[in-house]
């Protein structure tokens, strides 16, 4: 069987506000050229085909699953991972400090997953339901099952404060 | 857990992706992609290994909903997120706004077309059966030109349709008053997001007097394609939806559908549970009337 030749796509897509210019083989899903291009390895590669949420990021402000998109799609693009969340100076999102004081996070793995679903829930519904709250995270898996101290972060940080995507 | 290769194209006119699509045959498969949320995860697992892939996201012409004339046509690449909070689907067609809000989480939503979701025919999909029951129709284009066909001859099996392999959905149409319609939807999922075991889609119109004047009945999960159960709607056609009514359409659905088994669910558990979605289906359009 015939390969096809590697023919690699010029982007141009700007991540977590600084603008990026790379050469992507089309294959290669967002999730891989965030993590191996640009060495943003927040996103998190747990799946990889659509279920577990880990890789979750915002794309022109809204959250995808990277894993489903593939990095040539990012042309264009304003992609927010969590890197972007905590302040240049690494004070950390008031989302991330609510997740820190309700130990909203046990073994890391689907929190910047949590962080961006959480952030776009708020985003859109500034004072959720607690089951409101549990269904905007729905699409994240937690390992460790720690969803109630994920539950009770998000409710949080909602009393304290607005959020939004851009 | 990676693609294999593939090339890759990005037409920006429904033209250009025809002109694509062409460039396939049975030995060098050309896939579309759309909102990728079921077709990327086959290529992941490599149960799907197109030579070409065709990215429509920049197909401007395939976007937008709007009221024409007797019908709403929503472009084929329409977000499931857009149809569940789009203020005109909400108001001419809450049954496809309601059942789009089923679909997946928020990340799947953002992503995930109407043409697709139709196009990829899983049987246990949302907008298929709503399709169904609101009498919709496609606009479909090809290398002959463009043509219209009922939803109903689309959907050929589990994942598999009666397009041929060089055309693609540009539209859904569906009828105003259609749209008008009392409706219900009603759904069995093991959690929340997660494809349905059973789904059902009904609708109904009812005279000044009362009488059912004409209902559809569409069900999924329960066999190999959504379908609409005729019989079913027949059943209640002329009667004022009294419960018998509503019982002997149940029963025409049993007749008509061939569950399965699978690790999900046995097909006597999903025949008990297309016998209820139906009955809350019907239910919740009778309360609407």
């Amino acid at each position: 069987m015939n390969e096809p030749t590697v023919h690699r796509w010029p982007i141009r897509c700007t991540v977590n506000g600084s603008v990026q210019h790379l050469l992507v083989e089309p294959r290669r899903t967002a999730l891989d050229v965030l993590r191996d291009e640009l060495g943003l390895t927040g996103a998190h590669a747990g799946c990889e085909h659509g279920v577990c949420g880990a890789c979750t990021i915002l794309f022109d402000g809204e959250p995808v699953r990277a894993c489903l998109l593939f990095g040539v799609q990012l042309d264009g693009a304003a992609v927010t991972t969590v890197e972007g969340l905590a302040a240049a100076d690494g004070t950390l999102h008031p989302l991330q400090e609510s997740f820190s004081a309700h130990h909203g996070l046990q073994c890391g793995f689907c929190t910047p997953g949590m962080l961006l679903s959480a952030l776009d829930l708020l985003a859109h519904n500034p004072i959720p339901t607690e089951a409101e709250v549990r269904e905007g995270l729905g699409g994240n898996l937690c390992r460790c099952t720690g969803y109630q101290q994920l539950v009770d972060a998000v409710l949080d940080a909602a009393r304290g404060g607005t959020y939004d995507c851009t | 857990m990676k693609p294999a290769p593939f090339h890759y194209e990005r037409p920006t006119t429904v033209a250009e992706a025809v002109a694509a699509l062409a460039g396939g045959d049975g030995e060098r498969e050309v896939k579309l992609l759309a909102g990728g949320q079921s077709l990327v995860p086959l290529l992941a697992l490599r149960l799907a290994r197109p030579a070409t892939l065709v990215d429509l996201n920049r197909v401007e012409e395939l976007r937008g909903i709007e009221v024409s004339g007797d019908h709403v046509r929503i472009g084929a690449l329409t977000r499931h997120e857009v149809l569940h909070t789009d203020a005109t689907v909400r108001s001419r067609l809450p049954l496809l706004a309601t059942a789009a809000g089923h679909i997946g989480h928020r990340a799947i939503r953002t992503r995930g077309t109407i043409g697709g979701s139709l196009a990829h025919a899983d049987p246990a999909a949302e907008l298929p059966t709503g399709c169904l029951a609101l009498g919709a129709e496609l606009e479909i284009a090809g290398p002959a030109g463009r043509r219209t066909i009922p939803v109903g001859t689309l959907f050929d099996g589990p994942l598999s349709t009666t397009l041929p392999a060089d055309e693609l959905i540009v539209a859904v149409r569906v009828p105003v008053d259609m749209g008008r319609r009392p409706f219900g939807f009603a759904e069995l999922t093991r959690r929340a997001g997660d494809f349905a075991l059973v789904v059902a889609s009904v609708t109904i119109a009812v005279d000044a007097d009362g009488g059912c004047r004409a209902a559809t009945v569409a069900v999924g999960g329960v066999g190999g394609s959504a379908r609409l159960i005729g019989p079913a709607a027949r059943a209640l056609i002329g009667t004022r939806l009294a419960d018998g009514a509503v019982d002997a359409a149940v029963a025409e659905v049993d007749r008509a559908i061939r569950p399965f088994d699978d690790l999900h669910a046995s097909a006597e558990y999903r025949r008990a549970m297309a016998a209820l979605m139906v009955r809350r289906a019907i239910g919740a359009a009778r309360g609407a009337r």
